[in-house]
C-alpha cells in the first residue's frame, strides 16, 4: 500500500453487537482496499478533461468529498434517530485548516431550531436602562459592525471520556461539539450605550426565541462588555437557522450556552437570574457532591484529528495534525508527544493564530511500527496549560460532566489502529 | 431626533468633530411598559417576576398527569427525559442522581422552567394557576412541600430547597465578588 493517507475504517452501525463489529470492521478494510485498485496507476489513467456541469445558484461539494455531522444522544447513545438527538457534531478527522465550514458547525439546541421569519423577529432591550427600546433585524444591520473568528464550544464537548473510553469512536464523538466560524455582528458596547444602561447594573439576562426561551445570566466584565456582539453574519452570509438566524450572542471564550441563539431579548439587573442553565444544568458536579457554579470559561485544549479514532495508518512517514483553542486567548504553543507523554516535541502552528480562535497544529512523525499513544497538550498566552488527564480527574471527579478539557490520548496497535483510550 | 438636530449633527459631521458618531444616530424604537409586560417573564430567586396567583399540589397532579407525565413518569421518574423526583443523597456517589429535590438550589427557577419552556410540544400553554399548581406537586413530589400544601408569589421564594447549599461559585464570576469594587 503506497496511500500515506490513514485509512477511515467503518463506524459501528447501530444494533450490531461487538461480534458483528469485527465483521464490519474486515468489510471496510476491503472497502478501502477495492478503491485503491481503482485508483489511477499512471498518469494514463486519469480520466480525460471534457466540458463539466452548468454554472448554478450555488456551489455543491463534490460527490466525492463526504461530510456529515452525526446526530447523537447523550453521552454513549449514538447512532439515534435525528429526533431523539440533541446534538450533531462536527466531522473534525474530515477537516483542514482553522475554520469550520457553516453546514457543518456543531449544532445544539434545547427545543428544536425555530423558523424565524426575520421581519417579525425583534429584540427587546430593557431593564435597568434609562431608554427601554425595540430593534429590527435591518436596526442591527445599520449600525456599526464587528467581524471575527470564534470558537463557539458546547461546555458538554469531551463528555465520551469522563468515566470511560469507548475504543471504537472517532473524534467526531469525542470532541465534534466545537467549531469555529467568522461572526459578524453589533458590539455589545454599542447596544449598552444606546439603552443608557445604569450604571449600577452588573449582570445581563440573555433570552432567545426558542420554544425553550433558553437564557443566561451574563456577568458584565470589562472583558465581556468589550467582546461580547450581536451577530447576524456567519462566514460571511446571514446566520443559518441552526445557529441563531436572524441574530445570536456572540460571547468569544465562553460556554457555548451563553451564546445565545435566536436572540429576543437582552435585560440587565443587577445579579443572577440562577435560570435552570446555570443552576440545574451546567453546574459541574464535584466529587465531594458540590457543584462549581458560573465556570463560564472554556479552558485550553487541544486534540489530534489526524490521525484520530477508527483510523488506520502504515509504518513510516505519517503528518500528526489537529486543532487547538483557549477560551483565556491565544494558543502559544502546542507539543506532540507519539511515546505515550514520555516525551514532547513541539508542533507548528497554522497562521494566523486568533484570540479565542482554533488554530490547527502540524507535526512531522515516522512511526516505526510498533504500538504507541500520541497525545496532544496544548498552552495558550496566559500560561495555561491543558492538563493530562490524570490531574485533571483528580481535581474535578469524574461526575461532573462539563468543561472536559484532560489531554486526548490516542493508542496506536501494531497494526496501525487508532483506537480511543483514556492515557 | 428632530430636523434641528439632524441640521447640528450634519453640520459636525461634515466638519469630523464628533467622536464617537454612531450614538449621534437614532436606533430602533421605544419599548411601552405594556409590550415589555408582555414579554418580562423571568423570576430572581427573590421572587421578582413572580406573578399573581397560587396553585396546590393536589391540583398539579392532575395537571402533571395531562402534560407532564408522558415524558418525566407518573410520579416524575422513570419517564424518557429528565427525572423530577428522589435522588437526594446520591451527589457524591459515583451515580448521582440530580432531580429537582436533590440538585435544583431555588424553587423559584422551577416555576421560570415550567412557564417560559414546558409542556415540551407547546410552551406557555399553562396558564400561571396551573404552573404554580404543577410547581407546587413536583415540589410535593420530593417531599418539599405537603402533599396538601399551597404555592403562590409570597410563599415560593421561601421555601429552601434541599440543594440550596451545594454550590460553590467558580471564584472569576462569584457574583458575590465580582463587582464589589466596582
Amino acid at each position: 500500500m503506497t496511500s500515506r493517507t490513514p485509512t477511515e475504517l467503518s463506524p459501528r452501525p447501530a444494533n450490531v453487537s461487538r461480534r458483528g463489529f469485527v465483521g464490519g470492521l474486515s468489510a471496510g478494510i476491503l472497502g478501502a482496499a477495492a478503491t485503491e485498485a481503482a485508483a489511477a496507476e499512471t498518469l494514463a489513467d486519469v480520466p480525460d478533461r471534457g466540458p463539466g456541469a452548468d454554472l448554478s445558484a450555488h456551489s455543491e461539494r463534490s460527490r466525492f468529498a463526504k461530510l456529515d455531522r452525526i446526530p447523537e444522544a447523550t453521552p454513549g447513545k449514538r447512532n439515534v434517530d435525528p429526533g431523539d438527538a440533541i446534538n450533531s457534531k462536527t466531522p473534525h478527522q474530515k477537516l483542514v485548516g482553522n475554520i469550520t465550514p457553516t453546514d457543518l458547525h456543531y449544532e445544539r439546541s434545547h427545543s428544536g431550531v425555530p423558523d424565524i421569519d426575520p421581519a417579525q423577529h425583534r429584540l427587546l432591550i430593557h431593564g435597568m436602562v434609562s431608554k427601554p427600546l425595540v430593534f429590527s433585524v435591518e436596526d442591527l444591520k445599520q449600525m456599526p459592525s464587528v467581524t471575527r473568528v470564534v470558537f463557539i464550544e458546547c461546555t458538554g464537548n469531551g463528555w465520551e471520556n469522563w468515566k470511560k473510553a469507548d475504543p471504537d469512536i472517532t473524534v467526531q464523538n469525542t470532541h465534534g461539539l466545537v467549531s469555529t466560524n467568522e461572526w459578524t455582528g453589533v458590539p455589545l458596547k454599542f447596544l449598552i450605550d444606546l439603552v443608557a444602561k445604569d450604571k449600577g447594573s452588573s449582570w445581563m439576562l440573555a433570552e432567545g426565541g426558542d420554544g425553550a426561551g433558553v437564557d443566561r445570566s451574563i456577568p458584565l466584565t470589562d472583558e465581556i462588555v468589550n467582546e461580547a456582539f450581536v451577530a447576524y453574519g456567519q462566514n460571511g452570509e446571514p446566520l443559518r437557522p441552526a445557529h441563531g438566524f436572524p441574530m445570536r450572542l456572540v460571547m468569544p471564550g465562553f460556554e457555548g450556552n451563553l451564546n445565545i441563539k435566536w436572540l429576543r431579548r437582552l435585560k440587565f439587573g443587577n445579579a443572577p437570574w440562577m435560570t435552570r442553565w446555570e443552576t440545574a444544568r451546567y453546574t459541574q458536579l464535584l466529587a465531594n457532591g458540590k457543584a462549581r457554579q458560573f465556570q463560564l470559561r472554556m479552558e485550553t485544549n487541544s486534540v489530534i484529528t489526524q490521525p484520530s479514532g477508527m483510523m488506520q495508518i502504515q509504518p513510516g512517514y505519517n503528518r500528526i495534525s489537529g486543532l487547538a483553542w483557549s477560551g483565556h486567548g491565544k494558543i502559544a504553543k502546542v507539543e506532540i508527544s507519539t511515546d505515550g507523554a514520555k516525551t514532547w516535541k513541539p508542533a507548528q502552528l497554522s497562521q494566523p493564530v486568533l484570540s479565542k480562535a482554533q488554530v490547527r497544529f502540524q507535526m512531522d512523525w515516522v512511526w516505526d511500527g510498533k504500538p504507541t499513544k500520541i497525545v496532544s497538550r496544548s498552552t495558550d498566552e496566559k500560561g495555561n496549560v491543558q492538563p493530562d488527564r490524570q490531574s485533571f480527574i483528580a481535581a474535578m471527579g469524574t461526575n461532573a460532566l462539563f468543561h472536559y478539557n484532560a489531554q486526548q490520548t490516542w493508542s496506536i496497535d501494531e497494526a496501525g489502529r487508532v483506537r480511543n483510550v483514556l492515557a | 431626533m428632530s430636523s434641528h438636530d439632524k441640521l447640528v449633527l450634519a453640520g459636525i459631521l461634515s466638519l469630523g468633530l464628533l467622536a464617537p458618531p454612531a450614538l449621534a444616530f437614532d436606533f430602533g424604537r421605544p419599548a411601552t411598559p405594556q409590550e415589555i409586560k408582555l414579554w418580562d417573564i423571568d423570576v430572581s430567586p427573590d421572587g421578582k417576576g413572580l406573578p399573581d396567583g397560587s396553585g396546590t399540589a393536589v391540583q398539579g397532579k392532575q395537571i402533571f398527569a395531562d402534560n407532564c407525565a408522558a415524558c418525566h413518569g407518573d410520579n416524575g421518574q422513570g419517564g424518557i427525559k429528565d427525572r423530577l423526583a428522589g435522588g437526594q443523597g446520591t451527589l457524591a456517589s459515583n451515580m448521582p442522581v440530580k432531580t429537582v429535590g436533590s440538585f435544583w438550589p431555588y424553587a423559584t427557577t422551577l416555576f421560570d422552567y415550567i412557564h417560559r419552556a414546558m409542556p415540551y410540544p407547546t410552551p406557555g400553554s399553562l396558564s400561571t394557576d396551573e404552573t404554580y399548581a404543577v410547581t407546587a406537586y413536583i415540589l410535593s413530589l420530593n417531599g418539599i412541600v405537603p402533599a396538601d400544601g399551597k404555592i403562590d408569589k409570597e410563599s415560593l421564594p421561601k421555601i429552601k430547597m434541599p440543594n440550596r447549599d451545594g454550590f460553590i461559585p467558580e471564584p472569576e464570576f462569584d457574583p458575590a465578588k465580582l463587582f464589589r469594587n466596582k
